[in-house]
């Protein structure tokens, strides 16, 4: 009797035990860390950390700098059009492949096979790629089109549309996977009675299929808005930031201030902008979820 | 100190690996990783350990030190700093004003500090009036490198003024050759602009403008033609520069692709290395209007306040030893600078660090001797930082000389 009691006690007490280091170690390194840099962005820290407060002063140094406004335009600009070519393109493929075309396996593998690869060797990659001369620009005119301009790396406008080329390659072949995995978890009775009751193949994908596949758009765009809003060794790597400031987006921003210009509080109010960019959304898809379950 | 012990405090829980110097032993903190360097700083190591004094390498690689400055503030405010740490420019008065930089007066003052430094360097290195940290080398950055042999073929001729510089650059255009190997980086579109500033406005104007910040010469009309100069250099560059290294950039003039680069003297190491010689392979002037004046980059070893006596005694070996004769002749050849104490055999070194050599000591006489902006050693990061981004926005856009100026204006206001 006493002996099944201790294990009783010992079964429920060991999970909470093995888990409370980790636990521990969350709150203080994330949400410690969090509450401050939060605490350091309305105080008047330079080089290190410092208590004075001068309220939401950093973050009006922050907003009248003509940097943050073009990191932030380019998170917009970045984020829009990484999510949208990489979802269409990633469900594009996953439809395709998944007609049960032939050699579809090695297919699958080399339009994975980008998300193996860090961002830092990404962004090596196609920054000889797209410099024009070395990479395209140049075999393009040795084939005999001399004419031939493609210089988006170096030109202060283009710039940020060279990250988004990088990072759709990178990633478009993760969301395939996730929507191949949606698709193939659909049952094809469903697709067959739309066939039965005259749909086309377009319309059977847009009214039947998409509509199943909705938690997976979500759980995409989740994925790939995180990646957007947190990229930073892309950048470095790519374009270091440059022409200028120009393809900054606002991690980069934040490391600059923070740690090379002695300006931790202005860097702290950035970071906390960020989050609440992270924040605004998470808390729907968070909500949403919490919703279903609820539900269920 | 109040604020120091508050930090401390706070950051202990962040801090790992913590592990306090032993006595006799020297825990330096530096990024000269690179071949030279580190062979410059190794020679250090063995003049110490010849003297007692063992020595525990800390070095954080990543060029421009930032890395290095990263892990000094965590290791800084969790109360157990290295002996010394290589910090440059106001700099040291930031750590100095924070509390934590050792008094070594008394070593300066056994060695005569005072007469062996020229005033600008030892401003530099004292905190209230005392020394806290020991210079080891003084770099121009105020150069012009140039081919003569692609010079020769275009017909074209060495400039000496920006207007010159202009003319000269527009016949090796002609001739097919890039007149200006340029890196578009940051902080060497800040060397150019510099450089600028200094040729076209003269060491006063440098002086109130980048030094002093005093806001009616920012606001001048020099100001305006500084940027229309520095906005002509945009079409003397190739299409290719954004993200290049100085380096590649110093290997297009080696190799007659380019005729000009500006870059301080560390360039020459390029050269050397190439097996050119000063004056008939690469010719070595003072960047275009600047032949009176010197933008001076001074690299130097900041010292924490120990709290072993033992360690505090071999933190003052140390710094006898940094401005000791050896040791600022063998680093300096190692590293293509000059050395920061003034006085010494100058055989060992070459026609360009001559002329480095005799430009500091002429210029240091006549005011014209003034620190680099975009080295670090004019102003605070904040404000470097401020005209960085002004000066390669500028250079990477075709923003007008006013709008550039204005834009120089507010974000060196917004930054102070």
């Amino acid at each position: 009797m006493s002996n099944r009691s201790q294990g009783f006690s010992l079964e429920t007490w060991l999970p909470k035990i093995v888990l409370a280091p980790t636990t521990v170690a969350m709150i203080v390194c994330m949400y410690g860390f969090i509450l401050w840099t939060g605490a350091l962005s309305f105080t008047k820290s330079r080089m290190l950390p410092q208590w004075e407060f001068v309220g939401l002063d950093q973050y009006e140094r922050l907003f009248g700098n003509p940097r943050w406004d073009v990191a932030l335009s380019n998170l917009v600009v970045f984020g829009v059009l990484f999510l949208a070519i990489s979802l269409v393109l990633g469900l594009a493929l996953a439809i395709f492949l998944d007609q049960r075309i032939r050699g579809e396996g090695a297919i699958r593998t080399i339009y994975l096979y980008p998300m193996a690869v860090s961002f830092v060797v990404t962004g090596t990659a196609w920054k000889w790629i797209l410099n024009p001369g070395l990479g395209l620009e140049k075999l393009v005119r040795d084939w005999g089109f001399t004419d031939f301009e493609f210089r988006w790396l170096v030109d202060q406008e283009m710039a940020i549309y060279t990250i988004v080329i990088a990072a759709v390659w990178q990633s478009s072949g993760f969301v395939m996977a996730m929507f191949l995995a949606g698709l193939r978890g659909i049952d094809d009775s469903l697709i067959k009675a739309a066939q039965i009751d005259g749909a086309s193949p377009a319309r059977a994908y847009w009214h039947v299929i998409l509509p199943i596949l909705r938690p997976v758009f979500f759980s995409a765009i989740v994925v790939l808005s995180h990646i957007a809003i947190k990229s930073f060794d892309l950048v470095q790597a790519l374009t270091g930031g440059g022409p200028g400031y120009a393809s900054d987006l606002p991690a980069n921003f934040m490391y600059t201030f923070a740690f090379n210009r002695a300006q931790m509080g202005v860097g702290a109010a950035s970071a906390m902008i960020m989050l609440f960019g992270v924040l605004a959304i998470l808390v729907p898809y968070l909500y949403s979820e919490l919703r279903g379950s609820n539900r269920g | 100190m109040m604020l120091k012990r508050t930090l401390a405090a706070v950051m202990a829980v962040s801090a790992a690996a913590a592990m306090s110097a032993q006595a006799n032993e020297v825990e330096v903190l530096h990024y000269w990783t690179s071949g030279g360097e580190a062979k410059s700083v190794s020679f250090l190591k063995e003049r110490l350990e010849g003297a007692g004094v063992s020595w525990k390498d800390f070095a954080v690689a990543g060029g421009g030190g930032e890395n290095a400055m990263t892990v000094l503030k965590s290791r800084a405010v969790s109360g157990n700093p290295p002996t010394a740490a290589q910090i440059k420019g106001p700099s040291i008065q930031e750590w100095g004003e924070l509390g934590f930089l050792a008094d070594i007066d008394d070593v300066a003052k056994a060695n005569n500090w005072d007469n062996l430094l020229p005033g600008v360097v030892s401003d530099v290195m004292k905190h209230d009036g005392k020394y806290v940290a020991a210079p080891v080398n003084v770099h121009r950055v105020n150069w012009l490198w140039a081919n003569p042999e692609v010079f020769r073929k275009a017909g074209a001729t060495i400039p000496t003024t920006w207007d010159d510089f202009l003319v000269q650059a527009q016949k090796l255009k002609d001739a097919g050759y890039i007149p200006l190997a340029h890196g578009g980086q940051a902080w060497q579109d800040a060397t150019v602009f510099e450089a600028v500033v200094l040729g076209v406005g003269g060491a006063d104007y440098y002086n109130k403008a980048f030094v002093e910040l005093d806001a009616d010469a920012l606001n001048s009309d020099t100001t305006e033609e500084v940027f229309r100069v520095f906005g002509e250099l945009r079409n003397l560059i190739d299409a290719n520069s954004p993200g290049r290294d100085w380096n590649v950039a110093t290997s297009m003039v080696i190799n007659g692709e380019a005729g000009m680069q500006i870059m301080g003297d560390w360039a020459k190491g390029e050269f050397t290395v190439a097996g050119k010689n000063a004056g008939t392979d690469y010719v070595c002037v003072a960047a275009p209007g600047t032949s009176g004046a010197y933008t001076f980059n001074v690299d130097s070893f900041a010292f924490f306040e120990q709290s072993d006596s033992a360690a505090a005694s071999a933190q003052k070996t140390m710094a006898a030893e940094i401005l000791g004769v050896e040791f600022q002749e063998v680093f300096n050849l190692n590293k293509g600078s000059i050395p920061a104490r003034l006085g010494m055999a100058r055989d060992e070194f070459d026609s360009c660090a001559h002329d480095s050599m005799d430009a500091f000591v002429a210029s240091s006489q006549t005011g014209g001797l003034v620190p680099s902006f975009a080295h670090g050693m004019a102003v605070p990061e904040a404000v470097s930082g401020a005209i960085y981004d002004v000066a390669t926005n500028y250079f990477n856009s075709s923003t007008s000389p006013a709008e550039g100026k204005s834009q120089l204006v507010s974000a060196i206001q917004a930054a102070m």
